[in-house]
């Protein structure tokens, strides 16, 4: 195993200490296999026990160690020290306050998460001994990709509408709202709309594209929220120039 | 109560810089200003028509100037750059799914730039270019 | 201290505390239900789970055999009252996952699809690709959020229970974001806190699971059951110890060794299989203590590849395909191809065992109630026991459901029942202490010891004396090794003393619970004087029925190790046989 000594920058944020955050510089003694993750843990056991950040299952899937490393949006246990030469800078995901160090506030997500209704409503009900709703792997395949989302908020972060509109509901919430429209059994897409179609919801999107370039799980937020866009608007159109579209 | 969430304001204009993908995304935004332009332009040129033979001739003559022939091409690269980056974004808003595949995004750019290419020779060859 | 009234306080907010919480919610909308998590609920280490989950749903299979392959799995360790009401309740449970719109693999007609797994006579293992767990996870966070009576408390650290009159009535949680310890005022407590992997330094479990909620009961007086049946996966990356899901084995993935052969066969799992042909309950879909112990004999042979993070078997998968690799184990290529460099599709992948699962945990009965009244869990920290001495793949997974219900249901009785109202003043008064421990621990000078050195300690003890195979004296300089570091531990003095989101007294605080959870494994492993499922000691090699047929009880002691009690085994319709995994079954 090579070793390599990786100059790691990070952020740091003490409320009770500090007036505003600060970088501090940390020498680590990093094997070549590490992840940005392995080097902060690293540095929390051997050289500062104050650092503070989230992280659980070091495999892409529990979503909580998103940070920002040299400004992108990354989850620290996918970010590779193979790929970044010199210093390598580490902060809190944009566009979140900070609470501690790396740690951000992150209940304007999870309220607004709430808001989109993202359980399934079924377009019909069926008794559980019944079985199963029938769903083909076409079926299925429409809308997997976005069950994908891990709500590590990447997303938001690289989003400059969420940063400059902090009503917009964003990137990842909007993305499970779509996940579960385009959900065969489903029948809740009304109901939605609400949020889904409101100028807070998809049409704060201006296309940037960045959530999509940036999501660690390839759901393609951009893809959802424009496909919502496109049905939203077939449904104005419907209603209002249609003869007795209006309901 | 020892918590004091730090909020790091997000500048109003400077964020562009922040990364290439802000900067491509307002250069595709920005864009739209000359697309928008060439197209009041023709309005302007209408108007001329409707005016007569000698104001529409005049107008013909203007176009000729070295300051008309710099605004047409910047205003045409900026509407390739347009339709080209704004294409390759149309299998996000229009996934093709056929059976349980989905179309591979090549298929629905690469139809969009053959629709256009085609379009355009065809609004060419109207026109009396070849 | 602020006090939140509620009926019933769910600790854990993975799958089994969400199960939990929907169930009382759909029981009775007027109950207040407290989540309290020391994570968001998505961040649980459910989202890990990848294979899938066991049901009985197609027409050749039955419960009985749903039943048999988890009793001889579980090396007749199970209680099979509770093995029984799992397999019972898991096609209900699965399927009412799918009405809440789990999206599981699907066959062409849309039915759902099951794939092998190990141990198993039958496909019955429900799956979404290989993110099950995920997905499950997923789902149930997300239909929670229908539930106006469920109140989340996400990033609260439980830190006692409240015991008074007998029963448990609450307990006391730190508010991470501002370090303010609340009381929580409950009329039933559900734990649903998840293993304790972290004990061991090579593991597939997250930073997370640290045996908080094992502990949290274990020092109210109810005892840790069965703790010395630790579960080695057969397949993590070497590096890292990531989990490479059973199903790559199910799907049809070999196991060799460096000779090329595939081992299995020479201890007791052949005669030998078509490759890519996978047969159910033999080979490579023998269960994990016997290919994780046939990985042991190997390596002793010097048959492993040896590799920079130690010896190896090889995972080979290149015959699946990459189309098949692509649909059905998208994440195992992602794992191995970003954190090893390895591509299954090109190349076979160097594996070894890794610490996966608590098979023990909190005492509960089929009902999922500990003996402590008004107290109750399910999921990994408890000990039903439907997973005996070795789980089968893809049965926690249905565990957390049925028995994560069940929680939820026995709670919400419990409480319609009408308990006595609590005297608020005794427990306010055991808050208030409760506060004061940490208060001390919080704000100790002049300490000798640290977190990080003391839990390295911890790891490598574990490690060295309670791996895939012990002994009497590893053991035993275990049980005195750990009783020394809960000694130092009273020495820790924390770096970090301000209040807001401090993750230096969080991690003290798990190094707590992961000590005492760690005694209860060695004192328990040590008691044990035979070899049976995944506790195999080479002083005591034969499983012995006449004294070990009966569950170990770990009582807690402040200062001395622990009490080992035992009880029998509840046994109905299958007596102890013979594992058989030569594939002569079918």
């Amino acid at each position: 195993m090579s070793e390599r000594l990786v100059e790691v920058e990070v952020l740091r944020y003490n409320p009770e200490t500090d007036s505003e955050p600060h970088f501090q510089r940390y020498s680590v003694s990093c094997e070549e296999e590490w992840v940005v993750l392995d080097a902060l843990n690293h540095v929390k056991e051997t050289i500062d026990p104050t650092l503070s950040y989230r992280w659980s299952c070091h495999m892409a899937v529990c979503g909580s160690c998103g940070m920002m490393i040299n400004g992108e949006p990354k989850l620290a246990c996918k970010a590779f020290l193979r790929n970044y030469e010199g210093v390598i800078r580490v902060e809190p995901l944009a566009h979140f306050p900070i609470e501690r160090d790396l740690v951000t506030v992150i209940d304007d997500f999870v309220s607004k998460l709430a808001r989109v209704k993202p359980y399934l409503i079924p377009k019909e009900d069926k008794p559980l001994s019944a079985g199963e709703y029938r769903q083909t792997p076409a079926q299925l395949k429409k809308y997997k990709q976005y069950t994908l989302c891990i709500n590590c908020m990447l997303c938001y972060s690289a989003c400059p509408e969420y940063g400059l509109i902090p009503k917009y509901i964003g990137p990842a919430a909007l993305s499970l709202a779509h996940r579960y429209n385009a959900d065969s059994r489903d029948g809740g897409r009304e109901e939605r709309a609400q949020e889904v179609a409101a100028t807070e919801g998809v049409w704060d999107c201006s296309f940037v594209g960045a959530c999509s370039e940036v999501c660690p799980e390839h759901v393609d937020p951009a893809s959802a929220i424009q496909q919502e866009k496109i049905a939203n608007m077939v449904d104005w159109y419907k209603e209002h120039l249609m003869p007795g579209g209006a309901k | 109560m020892s918590r004091k969430p730090y909020v790091r304001e997000m500048p109003r204009f400077a964020w562009v810089f922040r990364h290439p993908r802000y900067l491509r995304y307002m250069t595709r935004e920005l864009s739209c200003l000359f697309i928008g332009a060439y197209t009041l332009l023709l309005v302007a040129g209408i108007g001329r028509l409707a005016e007569g033979p000698a104001a529409y001739e005049a107008f013909l003559e203007a176009l000729k100037s070295p300051l008309s022939i710099a605004f047409h091409v910047l205003a045409l690269g900026f509407a390739i750059y347009h339709s080209i980056t704004w294409f390759n974004l149309t299998p996000k808003a229009l996934p093709v799914q056929i059976g349980e595949e989905f179309a591979p995004d090549w298929v629905i750019t690469g139809a969009h730039h053959v629709i256009w290419v085609l379009l355009s020779l065809g609004i060419l060859s109207l026109a009396g270019a070849f | 201290m602020e006090t939140i009234q509620t009926d019933v306080a769910i600790i854990g907010a993975g799958g089994a505390g969400l199960r939990a919480a929907i169930a009382v919610g759909e029981t009775d909308p007027k109950l207040r239900i407290a989540l309290i998590s020391k994570v968001y609920p998505m961040r649980s280490h459910t989202c890990a789970a990848e294979g899938g989950a066991a049901g009985v749903i197609k027409p050749d299979d039955s419960l009985e055999n749903h039943f048999n392959d988890t009793v001889g799995g579980g090396d007749w360790l199970c209680d099979q009252d509770a093995v029984d009401y799992l397999v019972q309740e898991a096609p209900r449970e699965l399927i009412q996952l799918e009405h809440w719109g789990c999206p599981w693999s699907r066959e062409p007609n849309g039915s759902v699809a099951v794939r092998p797994f190990g141990g198993m006579i039958k496909q019955r293992t429900w799956f979404a690709a290989d993110k099950s767990g995920f997905h499950i996870l997923h789902t149930l966070f997300q239909t929670s959020l229908k539930f106006p009576s469920i109140q989340r408390f996400d990033e609260y650290y439980v830190t006692d229970l409240i015991v008074d009159d007998g029963r448990c009535q609450g307990l006391t949680a730190i508010e991470m974001r501002s370090g303010q310890m609340r009381q929580f005022q409950a009329r039933a407590v559900i734990i649903a806190g998840g293993g304790a992997g972290r004990m061991f330094p090579f593991t597939t479990n997250g930073a997370i699971k640290t045996g908080d909620g094992m502990a949290l009961a274990y020092r109210a007086g109810v005892a840790l059951k069965d703790m010395e049946f630790v579960q080695y996966h057969p397949t993590g990356l070497p590096n890292t110890g990531t989990l490479l899901t059973e199903a790559c084995r199910g799907e049809g993935g070999i196991l060799l060794n460096k000779n090329g052969r595939r081992f299995l066969q020479d201890y007791g799992m052949g005669p030998e299989t078509p490759v890519g042909k996978p047969q159910l309950k033999t080979m490579e879909l023998g269960p994990r203590d016997r290919v994780s112990q046939a990985f042991w004999h190997e390596q002793k042979k010097g048959n492993m590849l040896p590799t920079q993070w130690g010896d190896c078997m090889l995972l080979d998968m290149r015959h699946l395909g990459e189309k098949a690799i692509n649909e059905r184990l998208p994440l195992v290529r992602d794992v191995t191809t970003s954190y090893l460099g390895v591509d299954p599709v090109t190349d076979p992948v160097p594996v070894r065992p890794v610490v996966h699962y608590m098979m023990g945990g909190i005492d509960t009965n089929i009902r999922a109630a500990t003996p402590l009244a008004g107290l109750f869990a399910a999921g990994e920290c408890a000990c039903v026991s439907i997973n005996g001495a070795n789980r089968l793949g893809s049965n926690s997974l249905t565990e957390i459901l049925v028995f994560g219900r069940r929680a939820g249901l026995s709670a919400a009785e419990y409480v319609r029942s009408g308990a006595r109202p609590g005297n608020d003043a005794a427990l306010a008064a055991k808050a208030t202490a409760a506060q004061a421990r940490i208060r001390a621990r919080f704000e100790k000078t002049g300490g000798k010891e640290s977190v990080a050195a003391l839990r390295k300690e911890m790891m490598t003890t574990m490690e060295r004396n309670a791996g895939i195979y012990r002994s009497g004296d590893g053991l035993s300089e275990a049980c005195v090794k750990l009783g020394e570091l809960r000694h130092r531990y009273a020495e820790v003095e924390l770096t970090d003393k301000t209040n807001v989101y401090n993750t230096d007294l969080l991690q003290a605080l798990e190094l707590g619970s992961m000590l005492d959870c760690a005694e209860a494994v060695a004192a328990s492993a040590l008691a044990r004087k035979e070899s049976r499922g995944a506790h195999q000691r080479l002083d005591f090699v034969e499983r012995d029925d006449k004294s070990f047929l009966r569950h170990s009880l770990a009582y807690y002691h402040p200062t001395d190790p622990p009490r080992v009690e035992y009880r029998d085994v509840v046994i109905t319709k299958s007596q102890p046989g013979v594992r058989d995994y030569s594939g002569d079954h079918q």
